[in-house]
């Protein structure tokens, strides 16, 4: 039981701060912000070029080798300076697939692509009409030849519109359980009869979109893992994407927004921050949430052992989201009036505010995360089969 | 970073565990809470043996030598066990104050005999008007010739029927409210001016309100500085929070288990009740309230063993986090048990009157949150 910075971590921390300070300057955020989705690829090229944009792969393919403690420092350090997490499609969700289940050509063709952030993935799981129920889904593949012909839909595409590839469920055979005859396949979004048609968001942002597949012909070769076989592979990626989902160190500094907001937001000549009920509405927040970082802790440390991440796990991504709907809702609570500000753009001094509409996006596409990844009403069915054992 | 148990840790885990099941089951502990003193001097004799009455004290003093993890793994397996005897009075509050505060003579006595079982003592600090005020102190001690003369009542004071040696908390100088003027004191149970009315708590605690009217100290009763005593309370108290939320998180987890246990068995409507979704997602609500409320231990157990003072703001954060969830844990499994959870041959009421006992020992969840806003929230 202990928690004490060893001096080599105490380097590691000295040269994440370094590398982070000097790399993510006033060039790169502008460049972040600006860019939409895509200003993300030039941030994990630098993080690449570093060996650090992997955290979670093995050495052998291009991972850190860091210890749980490093893993730790390095989330620490670049959500307090506001730095936003890899995209997940790519460097999480399809690379540990491949590495799981792929065949050493696929290994080999896109591993270092993905770590070079050369493309940029989607994930096409849920379909229109399937929701929560993701076996239910009806996109069907085809045998001829050497190909495969994909027919149907894909919905809630995040960043569809800047993919150059996506992964998807399809259904491979109608004979069987609904769980049988789906295969997990790869398929380029530059290929012919893909349509992309986008969605705007609760937030007024376009972030998903609908996927068409028309005649979509995909090499066989692109099937991950055997074909029929794709809810297994599917269950798989569930439990790296639990692992990684609390993202504690972003609620923190949400939190610590927050708490820089209050001291500013005056109401009848006192700062929020003094209002008690406010007060204990950040307390409540703040308890849970240094509850839940020990608990990513713990899940780190268990992971770095070697061993599969236990119960702990489960509940992370369900609290994480809680937690981070808490505070978007507390934080829209601090704007008052200005929580509904429409335009993102506007000059503060103008409106007269500073994160209104900030306030608005965050909590307006975080209603997102307790949906996604499989709803947390169904990550409790998970939890409560395969960890509490309830049938 | 690691949240391992040492080996030696988990063989003082393996020997309370087996202790409970071999010779703590249910109507064993059901016994001894009926008898005569609320407890067994012959387990208090085996706890001695074993080595768990020495485990917070120093090697010097003639203990183990065990860090706050060692404690916590000790009370985790005392509550699992909703063991009786008074080691938190005695051990934790009793034995903390004497370790931290007395002078060689007084450690060399008195630890010697709590450790060796022969001695139970219990912290007498709370009175009619204080709830949860260290500092609310009417009870005064005058100074004499050649010592002191101690007056005032003691309120729900644990282990208080049971204990032969106490530990008085008392004023000796300044107003009701000051934290200055604080001193401590060793007073034999039984000497004169000492009067004491006992009963019993809903978690089978054996407590009393204990007066003290003209009752005559010498100068050695002293234990620490005199009107110093506060800084040493408050040492002793954030250790004790600990080992309660230690005590507590064993708790919760056996409720837990148990109650999972129940819906797999307990048949309604012709299929086991852990089959419906309605109970099943609650199931994993208590799960997670106690991997939670684990998890804080553990970053409170951290920070302690690295410098104890540095705990506060963690220990404050617990104590709510504990109430908070203990509520929903122990009451899903009343309510899980359905008309069984709410008998007294059950045991899980047992556990769940001990965790509120807990919660409202040195402070509940409200209270705590208070203090908690006080140190996090000052600075705005």
């Amino acid at each position: 039981m202990d928690m004490t910075l060893s001096a080599e971590d105490l380097t590691f921390r000295d040269e994440v701060r370094n590398f982070l300070d000097t790399e993510f300057d006033a060039e790169m955020q502008k460049h972040l912000r600006s860019a939409g989705g895509k200003g993300m690829v030039a941030w994990q090229k630098k993080l690449y070029a570093k060996g650090w944009v992997a955290p979670n792969w093995p050495e052998e393919h291009g991972g850190t080798g860091w210890t749980a403690t490093q893993k730790y420092i390095w989330e620490s350090e670049r959500s307090l300076r506001g730095i936003p997490d890899v995209v997940p499609f790519g460097l999480v969700m399809v690379a540990n697939v491949i590495m799981a289940f792929g065949t050493d050509e696929q290994k080999a063709y896109f591993l270092p692509r993905i770590l070079q952030s050369e493309d940029w993935w989607c994930q096409g799981y849920s379909e229109p009409g399937s929701g929560s129920d993701l076996a239910s889904l009806k996109t069907k593949a085809e045998r001829d030849g050497d190909d495969y012909i994909i027919n149907g839909a894909k919905i809630w595409t995040t960043y569809a519109q800047y993919a150059d590839w996506i992964f998807c469920l399809v259904r491979t055979d109608n004979s069987g359980k609904k769980q049988e005859g789906i295969t997990f396949i790869l398929v380029d979004m530059k290929s012919e009869g893909i349509k992309v048609n986008p969605i705007i968001g609760i937030d007024n942002e376009h972030n998903l979109n609908e996927v068409e597949f028309n005649n979509v012909r995909v090499p066989a070769k692109n099937v991950v893992g055997e074909v029929g076989k794709g809810w297994t592979v599917a269950k798989a990626l569930l439990a790296h994407e639990r692992t990684g989902i609390a993202g504690v160190a972003d609620i923190k500094r949400t939190m610590r927004l927050i708490k820089e907001a209050a001291a500013k937001e005056i109401n009848g000549g006192q700062p929020l921050s003094n209002d008690p009920g406010f007060q204990q509405k950040m307390a409540d927040i703040e308890v849970e949430l240094m509850a839940l970082e020990f608990t990513e802790l713990r899940t780190l440390a268990t992971m770095a052992a070697g061993g599969f991440p236990g119960p702990e796990s489960s509940l992370l991504k369900i609290k994480g989201t809680e937690l981070q709907q808490a505070t978007q809702e507390l934080r829209m609570e601090l704007a008052a009036y200005y929580q509904g500000v429409l335009p993102t753009d506007m000059d503060p001094d103008v409106l007269g505010h500073e994160f209104g509409s900030d306030a608005r996006r965050s909590f307006m596409y975080g209603r997102a995360a307790t949906i996604y990844g499989g709803s947390n009403e169904v990550q409790k069915n998970i939890i409560s089969k395969y960890v509490l054992g309830l049938e | 970073m690691n949240f391992d148990y040492t080996e030696e840790q988990q063989m003082v885990r393996d020997s309370i565990a087996r202790f409970v099941q071999d010779d703590y089951d249910w109507d064993t502990r059901k016994a001894i809470v009926a008898s005569e003193d609320g407890m067994s001097r012959q387990n208090w004799q085996t706890f001695a043996e074993l080595g768990w009455l020495s485990i917070p004290f120093s090697e010097a003093d003639g203990g183990f030598g065990g860090n706050i993890v060692d404690l916590s793994v000790v009370m985790e397996e005392m509550g699992k066990g909703l063991v009786v005897e008074p080691y938190f009075p005695t051990v934790v509050l009793f034995g903390g104050l004497v370790a931290r505060a007395g002078d060689e003579a007084q450690r060399s006595s008195i630890l010697e005999r709590v450790i060796g079982g022969e001695t139970l003592g219990a912290f007498a600090y709370v009175e009619r008007q204080s709830r949860y005020a260290l500092n609310d102190c009417k009870t005064s001690a005058t100074a004499t010739a050649d010592g002191y003369v101690l007056n005032g009542e003691k309120v729900v004071v644990f282990n208080g029927e049971n204990a032969d040696t106490l530990a008085v908390l008392a004023r000796t100088s300044g107003g009701q409210f000051d934290d200055d003027g604080l001193s401590l004191f060793l007073v034999d149970a039984n000497a004169d001016g000492v009067s004491k009315v006992c009963y019993p708590m809903m978690d089978a605690q054996r407590v009393a309100n204990i007066t003290f009217d003209n009752v005559k100290l010498s100068s050695d009763a002293l234990l620490g500085a005199e009107g110093g005593a506060m800084p040493v309370v408050e040492d002793v108290i954030r250790e004790s929070l600990v080992a309660l939320a230690a005590e507590a998180v064993g708790i919760m987890g056996t409720l837990n288990t148990k109650t999972l246990e129940y819906t797999k068995t307990r048949q309604q409507f012709g299929v086991a009740i852990g089959s419906f979704q309605a109970l099943q997602h609650r199931m994993v609500d208590t799960m997670m309230a106690f991997e939670q409320a684990k998890s804080l231990l553990f970053k409170a157990l951290c920070e302690y063993k690295t410098d104890p003072a540095s705990a506060d703001t963690t220990i404050h954060a617990l104590k709510i986090l504990i109430d908070r969830n203990s509520k929903l844990i122990y009451g899903e499994a009343i309510q899980m048990h359905g008309g069984m959870g709410i008998t007294d041959e059950l045991d899980i009421g047992h556990y769940a009157k001990r965790l509120m006992m807990i919660n409202a020992t040195l402070g509940d969840g409200t209270f705590h949150r208070t203090k908690f806003i006080e140190s996090t929230y000052a600075a705005a």
